[in-house]
């Protein structure tokens, strides 16, 4: 097995193994000038765990954020914390997000955790709250200032009046391509009380946003959007530095709009198709980004993973540990001024599998 | 159909002139025909959201919404995995049996077709490339 980490090595090979090559989490360093500034956090997001009936769950769904946790807890050196970045659960019940904390409390170390739409629209995130805490906040960890966001949030009207009963509500949002579901948004509220978080916050600071959609639009059709995407973009453009992580879409993607850097994650659940791969409607997939290879449905832990971030400079290089594929870094090029991948962003060094259709 | 061609005869053997012959279809029949694969079509649909299509509650559009990344136009095409030449409708029973931990249609079972029927709907308009990879 050959994997190069570009910085250092993260996983401890000697107790992993082979095991270690086909981790599925995103890693994220991000460096300073100083280099002992620098800092790493592990992330983990939408494993969908999903009740079957009583005490049995869909073993796949499940399998995925085991051995993400399992290789996150090997990681070396640890990481500062740990981010979950939403839809733990797939229908928002007691039993799945009880179950799918019992499988996360494994982790080592402090976790923060990220509200997906399919954490929410059961119960409106009540049950979820209790577990894990506030719907959005934000924390200052080594110079770094973080922002995490619920932004799964809709109109009052599709949430509160459209609906029979609440099961209704989380099955019709928990259809990606649903018709029947709405677009996502941050919402005034919370718009404002970022305004006022951001307020005690110097221009210089970097600043690193979590939220589960993309704050930016690429295909309305399955929700990789945020309605006010072009209004919390606003309220991050006068600072320095900004990434801005997301998961919700189940594959790598990375873009840059004007200052703010944006990655997402993987999932450990399943892969998502990439949007382009619709032959009916149009799309919006950041130009920067060069795709997985396309999944193999055979193994069933393929294009699922993890990643780890490392913070360097107050800017973030993602690590994505994918299962059955070459660990992949993204990282943001000061010269380019946007994020690239570090090997396959030359149109010449594509590889085949990266073509979808 | 049928009883439409016994109609049919009969009207000629009487010597009605006016009547369609075999080879002639109209807007009503085109309508008709358009309503029945638009129906199948819509019963795929459904199937491919049906949580009771497999055993463990996981439906086909989790990982394929509007049956994206299924790309009917390369089938049949060879398949990796199982070494050699395989039909669409194989690579659905093989999600139906994994994934889904179901049991598997035959491959003229009226859900398989609206199966299929979906699937090719929404990939509409795509050449067809047998084999691609």
């Amino acid at each position: 097995m050959d994997i190069k980490y570009d910085r250092r090595s993260f996983i401890k090979t000697s107790t992993v193994g082979v095991a270690g090559a086909a981790l599925p989490l995103t890693m994220v360093e991000l460096a300073f000038a100083k280099p002992s500034d620098n800092f790493t956090f592990a992330y983990i997001s939408d494993s969908h765990i999903q009740q079957i009936k009583g005490n049995q769950f869909v073993r796949n769904w499940d399998r995925g954020l085991i051995r993400a946790v399992a290789e996150t807890n090997l990681l070396t050196p640890r990481p500062d914390f740990v981010i979950f970045g939403g839809d733990l659960a797939q229908m928002g019940s007691k039993p799945e997000l009880d179950h799918g904390a019992e499988l996360l409390s494994k982790l080592n170390g402090k976790v923060y955790h990220v509200m997906g739409e399919h954490d929410y629209y059961l119960d409106l995130g009540e049950y979820w709250s209790k577990l894990f805490g506030k719907h959005y906040y934000s924390f200052d960890h080594k110079g770094v200032h973080f922002v995490v966001l619920n932004s799964i949030l809709t109109t009052d009207e599709w949430t509160f009046h459209r609906w029979p009963s609440n099961e209704q509500r989380m099955a019709e949002m928990a259809g990606l391509d649903n018709p029947n579901g709405s677009p996502f948004m941050v919402g005034d509220q919370q718009r404002d009380w970022l305004k006022k978080d951001l307020a005690k916050v110097k221009k210089d600071t970097p600043v690193v946003v979590f939220s589960h959609s993309p704050l930016q639009k690429i295909y309305k059709g399955w929700n990789f959007w945020t309605d006010d995407a072009e209004q919390v973009q606003a309220l991050l453009a006068p600072f320095d530095k900004v990434t801005v992580f997301y998961g919700h879409v189940h594959q790598i993607q990375y873009n840059q709009i004007g200052n703010i850097a944006f990655t997402s994650a993987m999932a450990t659940a399943w892969p998502w198709p990439y949007p382009q791969s619709y032959s009916q409607a149009q799309q919006l997939l950041p130009k920067l980004t060069v795709q997985m290879n396309r999944a193999d449905p055979f193994f069933e832990r393929d294009a699922t993973g993890w990643q780890f971030i490392d913070v360097n400079s107050g800017r973030a290089s993602a690590t994505f540990n994918l299962y059955n594929n070459k660990v992949r870094t993204v990282a943001f090029d000061p010269q380019a001024g946007h994020p690239i991948d570090k090997t396959y962003q030359d149109p010449d060094r594509r590889i085949q599998p990266q073509t979808h259709y | 159909m049928k009883i439409a061609s016994v109609i049919a005869c009969a009207a000629l053997a009487l010597g009605v002139t006016g009547l369609a012959r075999a080879d002639e279809f109209s807007q009503e029949d085109l309508a008709r025909w358009q309503e029945q694969f638009d129906g199948v079509v819509k019963e795929g649909r459904a199937l491919f959201t049906d949580a009771k299509l497999g055993k463990n509650g996981v439906v086909c559009a989790q990982c394929h919404p509007n049956a994206a990344n299924t790309h009917p136009e390369t089938y049949p095409k060879f398949q990796k995995q199982l070494g050699k030449v395989t039909s669409l409708w194989e690579m659905v029973n093989w999600c139906i049996r994994n994934p889904l931990e179901g049991d598997q249609l035959a491959a003229d079972d009226p859900k398989m077709t609206a199966l299929l029927s979906y699937i090719a709907w929404e990939r509409r308009g795509v050449k067809l490339e047998p084999g691609k990879h």
